[in-house]
């Protein structure tokens, strides 16, 4: 595998693949939202050494061994933490952060909500199958009251589940947008406008199971295209996603907050504030 | 006769001033040339409730509580049931009340202590602006003997912002508790200052672990507010600002841990604080931290536990958590501080051999160490700083292996922004090239390797800090260090012989070296504040012990005293 991009030429979607193969199932969406991503840093000729991709545990959590920038694959639910703090050391890198509806809502929810409200520049593709597919099929906090498929919940969840995009725009994140794994295109325009957009960006990407869902294969012909322009309005927005039937893609909003970041120059040695402890 | 040795409680509900009379006492006292250590017992109020600070002075460095309090000054009684089990007294010990505060409660005045009334709320009052708290230092200053040149300079400095009238009402009720003392002839004049000439602070652990983190290189930290923790991060808040570093009030522990992991995954030192729950939270991002090798400093100020325990009052209970607690086989460091001052030295070696080991490190201070203030000599300055064994070569054609065997165990590592080193560190277990694997051997290959980095390391003589000479020895870690030193120091003092040996390096085990330690050794102390004696048991899981073997084990929230200990050791002579 060439580690470095070659001079001069255009970088191409394969630049940013390893040479690892996926261990998702035949017919996962997570496959083209891959696609996508290494189409949006390709696009974005992003330098492999100045990029890294953060995730937590699950099916779509291994996308960092799928890719040929640096990474770091951690345990269920903290990804979003790990991107925090590695971007809030290293502004310099570009981090992107990956997982699935159950790391980012659920064992990860704390952490989801102030990302949204902190607003480190950092892009966070959450791919959304409504099941736990590496645990077999379980549901998720964005599964329906009555799928009663798990032996877990054989009558259904019962209750409701969170609707992402409401729940990030709620949160205060910046930059929100919702795409369909079956447009790997447009997953990577959102993936490029995130990452251009500064601070906190959230896309949102449906993402079928077809193992444990099969009948979300169904998802094709449901989405559509949001119809709006993207607004800088929270309120805006949220009005939107409420009138929406949860399958419209595109933007909903690209706001104007300040991104989170402490100030990182130096003006003391250790040895005077040392001085400050002397009797 | 001056005294060697006083120790010193001020009581009284929130609102009196007894922590601030107390570090004013301090600090006077460190002015003009003194040792002194404060710590603090209050309950679990925010604001008011039952509180006392306790100093004890001295012409030497102070290791520890003194065995009684020679003195105590109430300036009420309220609630002070709740902690008099922490208020030893004796027979020569001597209580201060004011008489309009009611009767001196029962189980103290059991003690025959003599009392002395005094007016406290009175003489306050007549002066304008005037507090109880600057009466009762007052009051104390003039029985230890405090020469009026501390107390200017702290009044000065505490006052200055508020103005001369504030300093005038300071002054004025300083005066009228030390001309209300000068009569008391209590035999508690502290003798002079040594005068060594070293360099003195005014330092608290907290404090002191901070510090040794910034120069062990730190420049990260993501933390959780909890007691007793809190002040290592309000600390490092500003001076890590200062240091061009960052500081974040993370969500949760599980959040500060790892975002601790993220910041180190990109090359930079980093560092959370917590308490025994908050550990407890952390154990599974801390193994995190072993499989993928990126290193982290946690500290855990221990206090009494489980659960939430007493928040407010220290205890060693955290010891089987830190060193078992991960999941899995997770070799990782564990390392504790022996002192105040060497809360410094601790944190900046834990710094150091996290990143050159490429592990987590877990510190355990305790509140005892953490909240306490001291004056001590300058700490010496150590020579260890954060390295991490970076990968080279990484434009060759062969694939970087992050995870590579090595005979060191460490591998060498990239960091974002170094080209041909892209990985993804990971938590799943992996072959050499980083790629997750649940192969037996690659299984057993990074085993292996993770726990040959502890192994093959060179820990040198910081392992523990070992003392004196004989047949008997102490062997103690943390903050009953203090207190078995001192007690060592005493039989020494009256021609006996001890050794002291407190383990600074918990984890990974040193057989050899406290073998070595031990050599010549049949009778063994062991030291500890648990209920369930953790040290001990740990001890014998990993080390010989020679000879017989004697536990001096009790909870918190009372410390351990150097008479304890002496007599404990005189027991084995």
């Amino acid at each position: 595998m060439d580690t470095h991009l070659k001079d001069g030429a255009a970088p191409v979607p394969g630049d940013y693949k390893s040479d690892v193969k996926p261990i998702w199932c035949p017919g996962c969406g997570d496959y083209s939202v891959l696609a996508g991503i290494t189409r949006a840093m390709a696009a974005m000729g992003l330098e492999r050494h100045n990029t890294a991709v953060v995730s937590g545990i699950g099916c779509s959590s291994r996308i960092p061994a799928y890719t040929s920038v640096y990474g770091f694959h951690g345990v269920h639910g903290r990804a979003l933490a790990v991107a925090s703090g590695l971007k809030l050391a290293r502004p310099d890198l570009t981090v992107l952060v990956f997982g699935g509806d159950g790391d980012g809502f659920s064992i990860g929810g704390n952490h989801f909500l102030h990302a949204c409200r902190r607003n480190v520049d950092l892009t966070y593709i959450v791919m959304d199958n409504q099941v736990y597919g590496m645990t077999k099929g379980q549901a998720s906090p964005t599964t329906e009251a009555d799928w009663c498929e798990s032996k877990l919940t054989p009558e259904g969840p019962g209750v409701n589940p969170i609707q992402p995009v409401a729940l990030a725009l709620s949160c205060g994140a910046n930059f929100v947008a919702r795409g369909y794994s079956g447009d790997p295109n447009e997953v990577a325009r959102l993936i490029v406008e995130g990452v251009r957009h500064p601070g906190f960006a959230v896309i949102h990407v449906l993402s079928p199971c077809v193992t444990f869902r099969p009948e979300q294969r169904s998802w094709k012909g449901a989405v559509h295209p949001y119809g709006r322009e993207p607004t800088d309005d929270p309120a805006q927005a949220m009005r939107a996603v409420l009138e929406d039937d949860g399958f419209g893609l595109g933007i909903f909003l690209a706001g104007n907050r300040r991104p989170f970041h402490p100030a990182v120059a130096a003006t003391a040695g250790i040895a005077e504030i040392e001085e400050g402890f002397a009797v | 006769m001056a005294v060697d040795s006083v120790t010193i409680a001020l009581v009284g509900s929130g609102g009196a001033g007894v922590m601030t009379a107390g570090q004013m006492l301090l600090d006077a006292a460190a002015a003009v040339g003194w040792y002194g250590l404060m710590s603090r017992s209050s309950g679990p109020q925010i604001r008011g409730g039952e509180a006392a600070a306790m100093v004890r002075l001295s012409p030497s460095p102070v290791h520890g509580p003194g065995d009684r309090f020679d003195l105590i000054v109430a300036f009420d009684w309220q609630n002070v049931e709740r902690f008099a089990a922490e208020l030893p007294l004796s027979a020569d010990s001597v209580i201060v009340t004011d008489p309009a505060q009611g009767a001196v409660p029962a189980v103290l005045a059991a003690s025959g202590a003599r009392i002395i009334e005094m007016p406290i709320k009175e003489l306050a009052a007549r002066i304008a602006g005037g507090r109880v708290n600057m009466v009762g230092l007052g009051a104390v200053a003039q029985t230890v003997g405090l020469p009026r040149a501390g107390i200017d300079a702290v009044i000065a400095k505490a006052l200055g912002k508020k103005g001369e009238a504030a300093i005038q009402a300071s002054n004025a009720g300083y005066d009228a508790g030390a001309k209300e003392a000068a009569g008391w002839g209590l035999g508690l004049e502290l003798a002079a200052p040594q005068g060594t000439g070293a360099v003195r602070w005014n330092i608290s652990g907290n404090e002191a672990a901070g510090l040794g983190a910034l120069k062990g290189g730190v420049r990260f930290c993501a933390a959780y507010p909890i007691t007793p923790a809190t002040e290592i991060l309000e600390w490092l808040a500003p001076n890590l600002a200062r240091t061009g570093g960052t500081l974040v009030q993370a969500e949760d522990e599980l959040a500060s841990i790892t975002m601790c992991l993220g910041a180190s995954f990109g090359g930079v030192p980093s560092l959370t604080a917590t308490a025994g729950p908050g550990l407890s939270l952390m154990t599974e991002a801390i193994g995190l931290g072993v499989a993928s090798e990126t290193p982290v400093v946690i500290i855990d100020v221990q206090r009494g536990g489980p659960s939430t325990g007493i928040p407010t009052k220290s205890e060693q209970s955290d010891l089987n958590i830190a060193v078992y607690g991960l999941h899995g086989d997770a070799p990782h460091l564990v390392v504790g501080p022996t002192s105040i001052g060497d809360c410094l030295f601790t944190a900046q070696w834990a710094v150091h051999l996290a990143e050159a080991l490429q592990t987590p490190c877990i510190m355990l201070s305790d509140q005892s160490l953490g909240q306490a203030r001291a004056v001590i000599d300058r700490p010496a300055d150590a020579p260890f700083t954060a390295g991490r064994l970076l990968a080279e070569g990484l434009d060759g054609e062969a694939r970087y292996k992050r995870y590579a065997d090595t005979p060191s165990g460490i591998s060498p590592v990239a960091i974002p922004g170094m080209p041909g080193g892209e990985h993804t560190a990971d938590g799943l277990e992996h072959a050499e090239s980083a790629l997750p694997s649940s192969q037996a051997a690659d299984h057993q290959t990074q085993l292996d390797k993770r726990l040959r980095k502890l192994t093959a390391f060179d820990f040198g003589p910081h392992w523990a800090e070992i003392e004196g000479e004989g047949e008997v020895a102490v062997v103690t870690w943390g903050s009953a260090t203090g207190p078995a030193r001192e007690a060592v120091k005493r039989l020494e003092a009256a021609g006996g012989k001890a050794r002291l040996v407190a383990i600074r390096l918990l984890a990974p085990v040193q057989p050899a070296k406290l073998a070595q330690a031990l050599e010549g050794v049949t009778r063994v102390l062991v030291v500890e504040q648990t209920h369930g004696a953790q040290f001990h048991k740990f001890l014998r899981a990993h080390y010989d012990l020679p000879g017989s073997v004697t536990v001096f084990s009790r909870p918190g929230p009372l410390p351990i005293r150097a008479r304890e200990v002496h007599e404990a050791l005189l027991s084995l002579i």
